[in-house]
Order: C-alpha cells, then sequence, then structure tokens
C-alpha cells in the first residue's frame, strides 16, 4: 500500500511523502530568562488562509502577525509574518458573589471564515467569550464644513463656503474592537471554544458543561451538555477539550479527563447528555497504577481537515481515531515515553498535569505536538517517521536546517543526545499550530514565538 | 516510535507470557514510580482521579476575603499588627486573615506584549 522505497534523499525532491527539511525562519518575543508571568503564551491559531497568526497571553492580550506578501524574485522563502494588531482582549477580574478571581489569560483562540474586508476572531478566557472585529483603515474624510482638521469645531461665523469632504489616503490602521460580549454562562472554567461548520453557531466547553451560542446573540445559550452529578461527591470525570465537526453541523465530539471521548449528534436530542459514540482504549486493569488515570486524560482532540478522524493527546502519546471505530485508536504515537520512569518526580512538580496540544497539518499527513526542553515532535502518518526538533534561539540562522534531537532513555549516551535527566521540565512547548496550506509551523515556547518553514529550494 | 495496536487477547495468555508482555510493554517502570511515590507520601489517597482531586481543579481561583472579618479584627486589634500571610499568599487558612495588601494585584497589563516589540527590559 505504502511505497517500499524511501523517498528520503539530500535534495528535496518533487512529490509528497519526502522528508520535510525544517528550517527557522522567525522567532518573536523577549530574549531574557526573566519571564514575566503576563508574557507566558498560552494560544496560537492561524486563521483560514494562514495568512494571519494570532496568539493569546496571560496577560489577557492578543497579538495577531500578518504574513507579508511574497516577493516573486525573492524566492529563498515565504513571506515573513510581522505584527498586524495587537490589543487588550480580557482584563482580570474579581467575581465578589463567589469571591472567585477571574484570571485574564486567554484559553483559546479561534478565527472566523472571512466574510468581507474584516477579519473576526473569537477569544476566551475562563469565563467570558469575546467576538473581536479587525478591520483596516486606509483612508479618512478630509475637508469638514464645521471642524478643523484636528477635531475642533469651527466658528460658524467664519464659514464662507460649502464643501464636500473627500477621502484622502492615510498610513494603514488596523483596528480591533469587541462586537459581542458573551458572558454569565459557564459556573465552571472554559477550556474550549468551537466554531460551528455553518458560521452561525459555536460552541463553549467548560469542566462540567458544554453550551451552543449564535453568534449575534448574547444574552442566551443553550446548553448541550451537562455531566455535572447531583451530588458533587461523585464527581469522577471532568470535560477537558470539545470540537465541532469541520463539515457535519450536528456533530460535536467531547474529550474527557478519563481518557475518553464522546461524540454526540445534535439532532438527536436538545440535550445531549447521551452520546451517539463512544471512544475508549481498554485497558488491561492489571496495568493499572496511581498514575493510570491522570496520564490518561485528553487535553486537546482536533478533527482531521478531512473530518474522517480526530486525534487525542493524552500525556505521553498522540492517537489517531478512526470515527467509524470506537474501541480503539487506529494508531498511536509515542511522544516521550521515557517520562514513564519519571512519573513520580513529575506528580511531585505538577508536571504530569501539563496540557499538550496538537495539531494536523494541511493534508492530514503529518500530526504535531510539543514536550519539554523546547522539544517538539512530529509524526509522519504515511512513512511512519518521526523527528524531533528543538525549538531554540541558537539555530538562529534563517534558513537553516534544523537538526534533529534525540533523547537517552537509558544506558550509554551517544554524543548529541540528552539525557533524560537533562531535561527541562520548565521549558515546555504546549501550544503549536500548522499553516492550514503551506508547511509553515508556529511553535510556542513559554513566552516566545517560533515559525518554522520547510526548505525551498 | 510508532507503534500499529496489536490485537489484544490477554485471556489466552498463561500467567507467565502475560508478565513478559507487560515487561516489554514498560508496565514495570510506571509500578516503581507508583511505588516510589506511595514511600513518600503513604497517606496518598487510593483514588487519584476521585473527588478531591478534580474539586481542586474546579476551585481554581478561589480567594477569600471577607471585609467583615477583616474589619472585626482590626477594631480588636487597634494598635497591634494584623497576622499577615506567609510567602505563599494563595493559601489562606486559620488564623490568618487576609488583607487587601495580601490580595494579588488586579491590575490587568497595561504594556504591550513583547511579541508586537513592547517594552524589553
Amino acid at each position: 500500500m505504502f511505497p517500499k522505497f524511501s523517498l528520503r534523499s539530500m535534495f528535496h525532491g518533487a512529490g509528497g511523502g519526502n522528508d520535510i527539511q525544517w528550517c527557522f525562519s522567525q522567532v518573536k518575543g523577549a530574549v531574557d530568562d526573566d519571564v514575566a508571568e503576563a508574557d507566558i503564551i498560552s494560544t496560537v491559531e492561524f486563521n483560514h488562509s494562514g495568512e494571519l497568526l494570532a496568539t493569546g497571553d496571560k496577560g489577557g492580550r492578543v497579538v495577531i502577525f500578518q504574513q507579508e506578501q511574497e516577493n516573486k524574485i525573492q524566492s529563498h522563502s515565504r513571506g515573513e509574518y510581522n505584527v498586524y494588531s495587537t490589543f487588550q482582549s480580557h482584563e482580570p477580574e474579581f467575581d465578589y458573589l463567589k469571591s472567585l478571581e477571574i484570571e485574564e489569560k486567554i484559553n483559546k483562540i479561534r478565527w472566523l471564515p472571512q466574510k468581507n474586508a474584516a477579519q473576526f476572531l473569537l477569544s476566551t478566557n475562563d469565563k467570558t467569550i469575546k467576538l473581536w472585529k479587525i478591520s483596516e483603515r486606509d483612508k479618512r474624510p478630509e475637508g469638514y464644513n464645521l471642524k478643523e482638521e484636528d477635531g475642533r469645531y469651527r466658528d460658524p461665523t467664519t464659514v464662507t463656503t460649502l464643501r464636500v469632504p473627500v477621502f484622502r489616503p492615510m498610513d494603514l490602521m488596523v483596528e480591533a474592537s469587541p462586537r459581542r460580549i458573551f458572558a454569565n454562562a459557564h459556573t465552571y472554567h472554559i477550556n474550549s471554544i468551537s466554531i460551528n461548520s455553518d458560521y452561525e453557531t459555536y460552541l463553549s466547553a467548560d469542566d462540567l458543561r458544554i453550551n451552543l451560542w449564535h453568534l449575534e446573540i448574547t444574552d442566551r445559550s443553550f446548553n448541550i451538555v451537562d455531566i455535572k452529578p447531583a451530588n458533587m461527591e461523585e464527581l469522577t470525570e471532568v470535560i477537558t477539550a470539545a470540537e465541532f465537526h469541520p463539515n457535519s453541523c450536528n456533530t460535536f465530539v467531547y474529550s474527557s479527563s478519563k481518557g475518553t471521548i464522546r461524540l454526540c449528534d445534535m439532532r438527536a436530542s436538545a440535550l445531549c447528555d447521551r452520546h451517539s459514540k463512544l471512544f475508549e482504549e481498554p485497558e488491561d486493569p492489571s496495568n493499572r497504577s496511581f498514575f493510570s488515570e491522570i496520564i490518561s486524560s485528553i487535553s486537546d482532540v482536533k478533527f482531521s481537515h478531512s473530518g474522517r478522524y480526530m486525534m487525542t493527546r493524552d500525556y505521553l502519546s498522540v492517537k489517531i481515531w478512526d470515527l467509524n471505530m470506537e474501541n480503539r485508536p487506529v494508531e498511536t504515537y509515542q511522544v516521550h515515553e521515557y517520562l514513564r520512569s519519571k512519573l513520580c518526580s513529575l506528580y511531585e512538580n505538577d508536571c504530569i498535569f501539563d496540557k499538550f496540544e496538537c495539531c494536523w497539518n494541511g493534508s492530514d499527513s503529518v500530526v504535531m505536538t510539543g514536550s519539554y526542553n523546547n522539544f517538539f515532535r512530529m509524526f509522519d502518518r504515511n512513512t511512519k517517521r518521526d523527528i524531533t526538533l528543538e525549538a531554540s534561539r541558537e539555530n538562529n540562522k534563517p534558513r537553516t536546517v534544523l537538526k534533529p534531537r534525540k533523547v537517552c532513555a537509558s544506558g550509554k549516551r551517544k554524543k548529541d543526545e540528552i539525557s533524560v535527566d537533562s531535561l527541562d521540565f520548565n521549558k515546555k512547548i504546549l501550544h503549536t499550530a500548522w499553516h492550514p496550506k503551506e508547511n509553515i509551523i508556529a511553535v510556542a515556547t513559554t513566552n516566545n514565538l517560533y515559525i518554522f518553514q520547510d526548505k525551498v529550494n | 516510535m510508532s507503534q500499529k495496536q496489536e490485537e489484544e487477547n490477554p485471556a489466552e495468555e498463561t500467567g507467565e507470557e502475560k508478565q513478559d508482555t507487560q515487561e516489554k510493554e514498560g508496565i514495570l517502570p510506571e509500578r516503581a514510580e507508583e511505588a516510589k511515590l506511595k514511600a513518600k507520601y503513604p497517606s496518598l489517597g487510593q483514588k487519584p482521579g476521585g473527588s478531591d482531586f478534580l474539586m481542586k481543579r474546579l476551585q481554581k481561583g478561589q480567594k477569600y476575603f471577607d471585609s467583615g472579618d477583616y474589619n472585626m479584627a482590626k477594631a480588636k486589634m487597634k494598635n497591634k499588627q494584623l497576622p499577615s500571610a506567609g510567602p505563599d499568599k494563595s493559601l489562606v487558612t486559620g488564623d490568618h486573615i487576609p488583607t487587601p495588601q495580601d490580595l494579588p494585584q488586579r491590575k490587568s497589563s497595561l504594556v504591550t506584549s513583547k511579541l508586537a516589540g513592547g517594552q524589553v527590559e
């Protein structure tokens, strides 16, 4: 079924299935090691065309980068990403009634497909979702009758003629304004938002509930999943992520802290507490340990672009599920299996609760996820080859091909390998994104954003 | 390395074979780690994914400041200093009366993000 010969060669040949050579392109953010809390990047997302790249941080700020138009003559690389717009999306709040501090940290950003000249995105913190409009202004009216150019009103007695104001070009200004604020619908902390393929509705999920919204309506939302038990003492699992199917507007999935994924069909009933499908890999009960449930907790779920598959990320692995098969995943990729013998210390330093995300490339042939020591991993589903790369300022020259990294689990450490005990667990890559069409990836370290591209000859 | 799922037929394996399979699949390291943890914290509950752990997750962000308590305590103490929080300001328990100074600052970031070329220290 798959070609037996390897297409890997020194030169980047034509055709699919080649091993991609990843090169450093850009890095954004401060160089200093002393990271301010607010600068911690909490989400990264390309828009539908890939022209825009948005980041959210713990300080509640959103920064949007725009890819510059390709210079056809200088085709060494694809366009660079430069700052397009930045704004304060969310502010810290205090719920006095519940004595609850509400963080301004942006948990997720999701772009709407472009319908007109403006761009729209949804950003959310723990409690409130906001719809932002980002629009360009490149001309302004001049020649008012009653106002001076600086805005002051003229003395009406000095007005002797009548003129029609005209639009004149001005320096490009990008403005972000909040168009809708969707608040007060979540008792628990929002972990996911997902826009429906109808482009009119979207879902928001917290630990125990999922709500359905209409993008135009802010004072109402429908609850579609509620797993809160009548007696909180009986609570055994929480919702960890949720996403709408990319093509079927009636279908969505949500993952749990127990490693299960439920697929729901909104046509079946108004409240989708009963799943249509339950995806769960059977576990040998004799293999169970104290850590089993914690490491099986799913931190991210993403549908493939085709809608045929979905990918889940748990602490140690990435799994690909065929929507037609509930009893086990069709592919499993080990991200950092060597950590299995470090679970005790990872539990003590809380790293075992880190929530890694995962993403698909545009053609669904490669998946990517982050790890520790600023390493990130890619798995080619066709060739079954995987690679470990590092996001580091040491590989800083544009068009330098990144050298693959290797972690030595035990035994004799080879040259260029790094031992498990030398890994920096404070340097974690939780958020990565892949351009929808090209081989351009955005990788977020704690406070820096790296952009890598494949080598273009 | 990626793995294809193998057909699981544990019932058909003998006890011995099963143990070999387990060792090959690396289950032993996890059990060893569990033993280490239990040795350090013998009082650790049986159900790690149970209620307590999840409840802590749901209660993230809970801060307690009762202005009534604070003013009463201030009135009682008069000239004396109010007991203040230890280094861990997020945990408020027992006799400690939270003071406005103990609560973390609720100001938003007015500085532009460094990703956008904001002020670099």
